[in-house]
């Protein structure tokens, strides 16, 4: 009986360890060929940032390799209290760039290496699916009975700016749920799961035909700040914050319909 | 040595999550709404869940076990698929599947206007999709174990299939009932990822101590922590209870 059961066992075994090389295998088809598995050196920056930043932030970095040949920056996108704190449990990073002023607060004094640089700002719009089923036209219609809304958890920036929208706008919509990162509000919508989402214009915008977005006018907007600073001492840690603030990445993220950087 | 290193790597994490927690405020932090909430609301998803997996899974565990029909693998390996997937995966299977636009999900919805996710009968269905393998592949090794006189003696004595199965097999194979239960339980009391895929997180409607675990984490690290030793807790009853009773 003992001697039976070895064979299935190291069969199992052996299945696992080929499955695994499997999934290792397709992964690294879809990381970076080169240096993606040694550690941190001189040649690798990291940037953890905002999932609004999701999709403006691969041209920057790529224009900044550009300026610095050999260096490759690595990125990871997540909502920005998650990246405060993983930076606060020491997650390796040289730079943070978030979606609110508020959300850098609990940020560590001993991770903070240089002053904090406002490179963006970005407004809030109402994605809905392509076909709009409720039929949103604006602010006022959230307030209609029976629609699945859904907006971002008040951790992260885009769920705060909703709370001030909500507020200054005397609404109190019926939520369907409180998502954990912007982007996780837009997928919602995208897929047709909900009526209406709160998310930045520039997700509506990055989103191209899968989803609609409907205005809410200037005057009853909300605005969010978008800081970033250094979280290491090197020295291409600021650099690549200065580059945030260049004409050349000041227009991209224009294009992408952020806000230029306010006055500092 | 490595026995050792296996021991620390689970215990550590553990003895961390105890060091960390505020005990002197834990009362504070219990109170807080997250907590309160979030207990009760997995408490009530559970617990139908339970009810679900007991009135679907114990048929089906009877009819894994002694059908000989070519198509009962199928099904039992069709049904096992929940225990190796990765949870999230299952919330798209199932928001696939059920969502407003998905194969059920969008008739369900144009004809009888019931839409299921972002609701707290979501999170039972993500529990159930979870919690259902552990509970019939645990009771149907119990039945299984059951001799076939046993039934033909029944058959004999004049029960028919289903006085058989109420009377004689159920109260015999209760202790793998008891302990499918209890994975089942723990299973569905930890159940993350397909809830949050498919049922979103809602304070008191979908947001389960898990997901109440997620969002306090970043917001009140103190009512996470405190949540967090509460689960702890129940985790260790149930496997102390399992323990001394049926797995010796």
């Amino acid at each position: 009986m003992r001697a039976r059961r070895h064979t299935p066992a190291l069969g199992l075994v052996a299945l696992l360890a080929a499955a695994s090389l499997t999934l290792a295998a397709c992964t690294r088809d879809a990381a970076q060929p080169d240096n993606a598995d040694e550690p941190q050196d001189a040649l690798t920056l990291t940037v953890l940032a905002a999932s609004s930043l999701t999709d403006v932030l691969e041209p920057v970095v790529d224009s900044f390799e550009g300026d610095h040949p050999g260096l490759s920056v690595r990125t990871s996108f997540a909502a920005s209290s998650t990246v405060v704190q993983q930076v606060n449990e020491g997650a390796p990073a040289d730079v943070v760039a978030l979606a609110g002023e508020s959300s850098l607060e609990p940020l560590e004094q001993d991770r903070r290496h240089g002053p904090v640089s406002l490179f963006a700002t970005n407004q809030l719009q109402i994605a809905v699916p392509v076909d709009n089923p409720a039929g949103i036209e604006g602010l006022d219609d959230l307030r209609a009975d029976g629609l699945t809304l859904v907006v971002c958890a008040e951790q992260v920036p885009c769920g705060q700016a909703t709370e001030r929208l909500f507020a200054q706008e005397g609404l109190q919509p019926d939520v369907a749920s409180y998502e954990s990162d912007v982007r996780a509000t837009l997928t919602k919508v995208e897929l047709g799961e909900a009526d209406a989402g709160l998310v930045y214009r520039t997700d509506v915008a990055a989103a191209g035909d899968r989803v609609a977005g409907v205005e809410i006018p200037e005057e009853r907007n909300v605005v969010n700040r978008y800081p970033a600073l250094a979280v290491s001492d090197r020295e291409l840690a600021q650099s690549f914050v200065d580059h945030l603030l260049s004409d050349r990445v000041q227009a991209r993220l224009v294009d992408a319909g952020f806000g230029p950087a306010p006055e500092q | 040595m490595p026995a050792l290193i296996g021991v620390a790597f689970v215990v550590v994490p553990l003895l961390a999550l105890l060091a960390r927690t505020d005990w002197p405020q834990l009362g504070t932090h219990l109170s807080s709404p997250v907590v309160g909430q979030s207990l009760r609301l997995s408490a009530l998803t559970t617990g139908v869940t339970m009810v679900l997996v007991w009135l679907l899974g114990t048929p089906l565990a009877w009819l894994l076990a002694r059908s000989d029909h070519p198509l009962t693998a199928w099904a039992r390996a069709v049904i096992t698929v929940p225990l190796v997937l990765p949870p999230v995966v299952g919330g798209v299977a199932l928001l696939m599947a059920w969502g407003r636009r998905g194969v059920v999900g969008g008739p369900l919805e144009a004809w009888f206007g019931i839409t299921v996710p972002f609701t707290t009968v979501a999170v039972v269905m993500a529990e159930l999709f979870v919690a259902l393998p552990f509970y019939v592949v645990s009771v149907e090794g119990a039945m299984r174990g059951l001799d076939r006189r046993v039934d033909q003696v029944a058959a004999t004595l004049g029960a028919g299939p289903v006085r058989t199965f109420v009377h004689v097999v159920v109260p015999l194979v209760l202790p793998g009932i008891a302990a499918g239960s209890a994975l089942a339980w723990a299973r569905a009391l930890g159940e993350f990822g397909a809830t949050i895929t498919f049922a979103g997180s809602f304070p008191g409607r979908t947001q389960t101590a898990p997901l109440g675990v997620y969002a306090a984490l970043e917001q009140d690290p103190d009512a996470a922590l405190a949540l967090s030793v509460v689960m702890l807790a129940v985790s260790v009853v149930v496997l102390g209870a399992l323990r001394s009773r049926w797995l010796r």
